[in-house]
């Protein structure tokens, strides 16, 4: 996991071991403060000997600057690597999304890829650093001052040399039990947030059946929750600070009474007592450093986890050894294809499909909820690969094709479509890059989207927000179809894309196809029967399965499906003509 | 106005005052066991510091020059240090706990007012507001509220109790001495000020650098298919790269200016370590300030020990200062003002006495009544009919832009009435102004003959069932959510709501059924299915009046055809609104109007309508055009 993750190092490996090799120098630097320290106490204090405390002093003094330089350089050089690493990470990861295919897409939930992203990359670079300053650190600075501990009096640094494993102990206790506690805590907290999130999403619901007080109990329950594990685990933390405390105090006693004995005794000077007990809570911070980097990683981990998992995400879609550049025509054929959306389920979602549109045809695809419309015309562009069969597309299976230049011949508006947040043109634009104003209006008055965007004030330079949220969502797929029609596909896929647009309008759209763009093959997907009855050919899809497939008339009157469509929107009419 | 610092909240301080009021409020007791231990603990790592002065001159000193030391004398104080020290130890761990108490506590407080607050807030507050930005107040502003509670705000005290008994033990033992090492101290603060600062100003650009990263990685992630669809994918990754390089430079820049901070105060430390040890000595060697061994060593060691809180403080600051950022976000939040709610009429469940008269009853008796108190104390009952009428009704969302202009219609008990027209035409606005979703501008409302504002909200709510365009289910099994209508409802009434929804057969072929656990908004689930959902979710509530807003959309007509029979169950005996796209469900409603950028322009019965050969006709005849 780890391995998978630093592969996103690269140039700040540098700055990485640049911060390690700073750290050492600060640490080698500052260690030698408190040994000099005891110099100027024992030889220049007693001795009243100023020009040695001066020496001594000045030493001291380049000592702490030359620490200092170290220091600001480590944690400089430290900055950089962290938020170096966090950038290739998020590049990485954003990189990795756009190589996916739809069904890796569908594997991960859109908030979870955003929060991918975004929190976790951030969490990963505050530990990076943090882990990057303190593991040097923390060990140097625990063996230099045990080190300088035993110079000065080894007898008395093996009596504090029992307090380190206690206290080390102790510390690690309290991670191994916070850590799973902390787990629960964060799940309590998904829990919270999602109830929060539904209540903002569906405030209309919750208000319309006046379930606030409710949602409230609800709330309350999830908060004190989350309340409840917070306190559990911090309360084991809490136990950190006074364990240090205690193991400071305690070992500061032992001195204070053997130095003293040894003083008295004149195995020992007062100032190396005090450089001593300086080293001693040199040793125990940086055994409470040590604990924080554990905790540290341990929050940090679900995280990692979490973005390695996209990073490792293989797509499952990409070119064939010699992919072919050029689609010729718009045929498009089914050969036996069957297909499904999760490799595990038990059921296909299409099943044997097998039939011919010729270039140039407009075909409607209709059928109830969850009937595999949808999932039909996804597999044209290649935007999921069949379980078995062949989709051909020009007359080779569109395995056989370059992706890229597959979609750009064929133009898929999709069911569930997004503007992006910019002018109306630099939406349109994204179908043809190079598409001059003359063009884009071309596509619009197809579209019958030039109209209302010529009521704007600021016409084609109209800011579109986020989402598309200020056009209405007739006029919002009016304007992806003319998005997709600036591509001038081979092949047109409307995916019951003209669902809110008002059906006079959505006639003169088809209207529009047909004589302005008759050589593109069509491929209309609709829930109403008047957006599709003047197809060359209707497919009624029927539970995955092709129903029938016929014109108009045909299936009027040989396919039972399409009669009870037919009728259910067009019941009485006949009593009123 | 972008990097405008994080700082620059427009009340810290009254924001600070009002955020102590919550500490203050449920947790005095505690706060006051606090502030005992802090002063303790405080109090005891300094004497531990004075006892090196008294263990070299009151000890170590005399005993060296005694031929037969005695430590018994040592030993009793060392005792006495023992308690002392111990004695702090336990006043550390019981403000940690008490501590982690109050801002857990105080945080569910904040949340639980927070979430109360929210959900009595009008439906414009969430439509001025994104999801995402509600949500972050109860996630990092949250968070940096529980930070702050937890640790900043102790640690803070703690440390500058810690630097005034330094202080003042400082004083007691050498006065010379104590102004250099303040003056040590002055020099560090003012560093630390400055490279805080600094600090402060790249962090606020480096979150408005996160915000527009974060920005744009949801929009591409929320289009991800439409960018693959158009081969936009290296596109979107140079755009990206440009907006994380910039990232890359502030964040950089800012963790740089965090991070240095620590080794320069670290070695301010030492420098006025050293300078102390220097400067005392020669104090005390040329006589100016004689001073004792033992004073000196106290002395350096307090120079260490003020280091370490006062670099506590200026790294507490920053977190502070984002933490009341985050409070008054929250804050915000409570002072919105909640949904107006003065309405007194009552819905209550009535029935005929003998004499014909209507009275109230606590049994569900299928008939409904308003209850409204007269002016004398006698109460009145309005019995539900569902009779609604608009009068000279006009309504905008914002002032500057009217939605609805001058509408005036009416819905008779049983009657449906359906509204046709073009997106933007105002059929939801209206829908939206019956259960007073949104107020009116001007005009008014009745309801049985009373104006809705005179209607207590909830109850005018609970007389009116809707299902809406889009469909919202909640985390919990497919039985809550139907149920969700009305929550005494038997299982029986809920598998019966479900069939009439045409929704049975699909949650009985379901491998748990009716206990189906949905979660993230019933992603699991097609449009359509949640939409069948929905229409149970309502017809389980049983309301006098339905409001149906393209309550079928997302069915196919088949399906559609199939729950027919269910849906005119659902609404005989009520008076419907019904918005549909598809004109063929609309046809036998009792009247039919048809809305044009806010205002009626036909309304009558599907055969008045088309006789009038008008804009109805032409729509409806529009789907047979190519015929």
């Amino acid at each position: 996991m780890y391995k998978k993750l630093f592969q996103s190092l690269r140039s700040f490996r540098k700055n990485s071991i640049l911060t390690v090799i700073f750290i050492a120098l600060e640490v080698a630097m500052e260690i030698m403060i408190p040994f000099l320290m005891a110099k100027i106490i024992d030889k220049g204090f007693e001795t009243k000997d100023i020009s040695y405390i001066i020496k001594i002093g000045s030493i001291m003094f380049f000592c702490a600057l030359f620490s200092m330089t170290a220091g600001v350089l480590s944690g400089k050089f430290s900055s950089e690597a962290a938020a170096g690493f966090s950038r290739n990470i998020r590049k990485d990861v954003f990189d990795a999304i756009q190589t996916f295919s739809f069904g890796n897409m569908d594997k991960f939930s859109t908030p979870s890829l955003i929060t991918r992203l975004t929190t976790d990359i951030t969490n990963i670079q505050m530990a990076y650093q943090m882990v990057l300053k303190i593991i040097v650190r923390a060990p140097l600075m625990l063996l230099f001052s045990f080190g300088m501990a035993l110079i000065i009096n080894a007898r008395l640094a093996l009596t504090i040399l029992a307090a380190i494993p206690l206290l080390g102990g102790a510390l690690i206790f309290i991670v191994i039990k916070v850590h799973p506690i902390f787990l629960q805590v964060f799940k309590k907290y998904d829990f919270l947030n999602q109830i929060v999130q539904e209540n903002i999403n569906g405030i209309r619901v919750v208000k319309s059946f006046v379930r606030e007080r409710e949602e409230v109990k609800k709330f309350h329950v999830a908060s004190e929750e989350v309340k409840k594990y917070f306190v559990k685990a911090e309360k084991i933390l809490a136990l950190n600070s006074p364990v240090m405390q205690f193991a400071i105090y305690t070992c500061m006693l032992l001195i204070s009474w053997f130095g003293a004995k040894f003083i008295v005794a004149g195995s020992m000077t007062t100032g190396e007592l005090m450089s001593f007990i300086a080293y001693l809570m040199q040793i125990l911070s940086s055994l409470m450093m040590i604990s924080m980097i554990f905790v540290m990683v341990v929050i940090s981990e679900a995280s990692i986890e979490r973005v390695v998992e996209v990073l490792e995400e293989k797509s499952d879609l990409s070119n064939g050894p010699q992919p072919i550049y050029e689609l010729e025509n718009g045929a498009v054929t089914f050969e036996q294809v069957s297909f499904k959306y999760d490799p595990k389920a038990a059921k296909n979602d299409l099943e044997n499909l097998d039939f011919t549109i010729l270039s140039g045809e407009t075909i409607g695809i209709i059928g109830g909820t969850g009937s595999g419309k949808s999932s039909l015309v996804q597999l044209i562009p290649r935007l999921y690969d069949v379980v078995s069969g062949v989709v051909k597309v020009g007359g080779k299976s569109v395995r056989d094709y370059d992706l890229a230049t597959l979609r750009e011949e064929i133009a898929v508006v999709l069911q569930k479509n997004t503007l992006f947040s910019g002018t109306i043109l630099e939406n349109l634009r994204w179908g043809n890059e190079k598409a001059t104003l003359a063009e884009v209006q071309r596509a619009c008055q197809l579209a019958q989207a030039d109209s209302f965007i010529q009521e704007f004030p600021d016409k084609y330079e109209t800011l579109i927000d986020q989402g598309g949220s200020n056009v209405s969502g007739g006029q919002k797929q009016r304007l992806c179809i003319a998005r997709a029609l600036l591509k001038k596909p081979k092949i047109l896929i409307l995916d019951d894309s003209t669902s809110a647009v008002d059906t006079k309008t959505d006639s003169l759209i088809r209207k529009a196809f047909r004589e302005e763009i008759p050589e593109t093959t069509k491929i209309i997907v609709g829930q109403r029967i008047s957006s599709i009855e003047d197809a060359d050919k209707i497919i009624v899809l029927h539970e995955g399965q092709v129903n029938g497939i016929g014109t108009h008339e045909e299936l009027l009157r040989d396919n039972v499906i399409y009669q009870e469509v037919y009728y259910s929107q067009k019941k009485g009419v006949g009593m009123d003509e | 106005m972008s990097d405008r610092p994080i700082s620059s909240t427009l009340h810290p301080l009254k924001t600070f005052q009002r955020l102590f009021g919550y500490i203050f409020k449920g947790y005095k007791l505690q706060l006051v066991f606090v502030v005992i231990s802090i002063l303790i603990s405080a109090i005891a790592g300094t004497l531990g510091i004075v006892f090196t002065k008294v263990l070299i001159d009151n000890f170590i000193v005399p005993l060296m020059k005694q031929e037969n030391p005695d430590f018994s004398q040592l030993l009793s104080v060392l005792l006495i240090m023992l308690v002392v020290y111990y004695v702090g130890v336990i006043c550390t761990y019981i403000y940690n706990r008490l501590m982690i108490i109050i801002a857990q506590g105080v945080l569910k407080d904040i949340r639980d007012e927070m979430f109360e607050h929210m959900e009595k807030l009008s439906i414009r507050y969430f439509d001025q507001h994104t999801t995402g930005d509600v949500m972050s107040r109860y996630t990092n502003d949250a968070d940096t509220l529980r930070q702050m509670i937890s640790q900043s705000l102790p640690q803070t005290f703690s440390a500058l109790i810690t630097v005034i008994s330094i202080i003042v033990a400082m004083f007691a033992l050498n006065i010379p001495l104590t102004f250099f090492v303040l003056f040590m101290l002055l020099i560090m603060v003012s560093v630390t000020r400055l490279v805080a600062n600094k600090s402060g100003q790249y962090f606020s650009k480096q979150q408005y650098a996160i915000g527009e990263v974060n920005g744009y990685v949801e929009e591409m992630i929320e289009g991800q298919k439409v960018v693959k669809v158009f081969n936009h994918e290296k596109r979107a990754q140079e755009q990206f790269a440009l907006l994380n390089e910039n990232l890359y430079q502030q964040s950089a820049l800012a963790n740089t200016y965090a991070s240095i901070l620590m080794p320069i105060l670290g070695n301010l430390g030492n420098f006025s370590y050293l300078l102390t040890a220097v400067v005392g000595s020669i104090l005390s060697i040329t006589g100016i300030a004689p001073l004792t061994l033992g004073v000196l060593a106290s002395f350096v060691q307090f120079t260490k020990a003020i280091t370490q809180p006062v670099s506590q403080i200026s790294q507490q600051l920053n977190s502070v200062i984002m933490a009341i950022a985050g409070a008054e976000r929250i804050f915000n939040l409570f002072d919105e003002v909640p949904e107006e709610n003065s309405g007194k009429i009552q819905l209550v469940n009535a029935k005929y006495n003998e004499t014909g008269k209507i009275e109230e009853t606590l049994e569900k008796t299928g008939q409904w009544a308003w209850k409204k108190m007269e002016q004398d104390g006698s109460v009145h009952y309005i019995p539900l009919t569902g009779d609604v009428r608009f009068k000279d009704v006009t309504f905008g969302y914002n002032k500057n832009k009217v939605i609805l202009h001058d509408l005036s219609l009416f819905a008779k008990p049983g009657q449906k009435i359906a509204f046709v027209g073009a997106t933007g035409a105002g059929k939801t606005t209206i829908t939206n102004l019956i259960n007073r979703f949104y107020d009116i501008d001007e005009g008014e409302i009745l309801y049985d003959g009373l104006n809705i504002k005179s209607i207590n909200k909830n109850d005018l709510r609970r007389s009116l069932g809707i299902v809406l365009q889009d469909t919202h289910l909640f985390t919990g099994t497919i039985r809550e959510n139907i149920r969700y209508g009305r929550l005494e409802a038997t299982d029986e009434e809920v598998i019966a709501a479900a069939k009439l929804a045409n929704v049975h057969e699909f949650i009985s072929k379901l491998p748990h059924g009716y206990d189906t656990f949905i979660t993230g908004d019933g992603g699991s689930l097609s449009q359509g299915q949640r939409q069948l959902l929905a229409i149970a979710r309502a017809a389980v509530a049983d309301p006098p009046v339905l409001i149906l807003d393209e309550a079928t959309s997302n069915i196919d007509t088949r399906t559609e055809s199939i729950i027919q029979r269910g849906m005119d169950s659902l609404m005989k005996g009520r008076t419907v609104f019904v918005i549909a796209h598809r004109l063929s469900t609309v046809r036998n409603s009792n009247a039919i109007i048809v809305l044009d950028q806010g205002r009626i322009i036909e309304r009558g019965s599907h055969d008045d309508l088309m006789e009038q050969k008008g804009n109805y006709y032409q729509l409806y005849t529009g789907a047979f055009e190519l015929s």
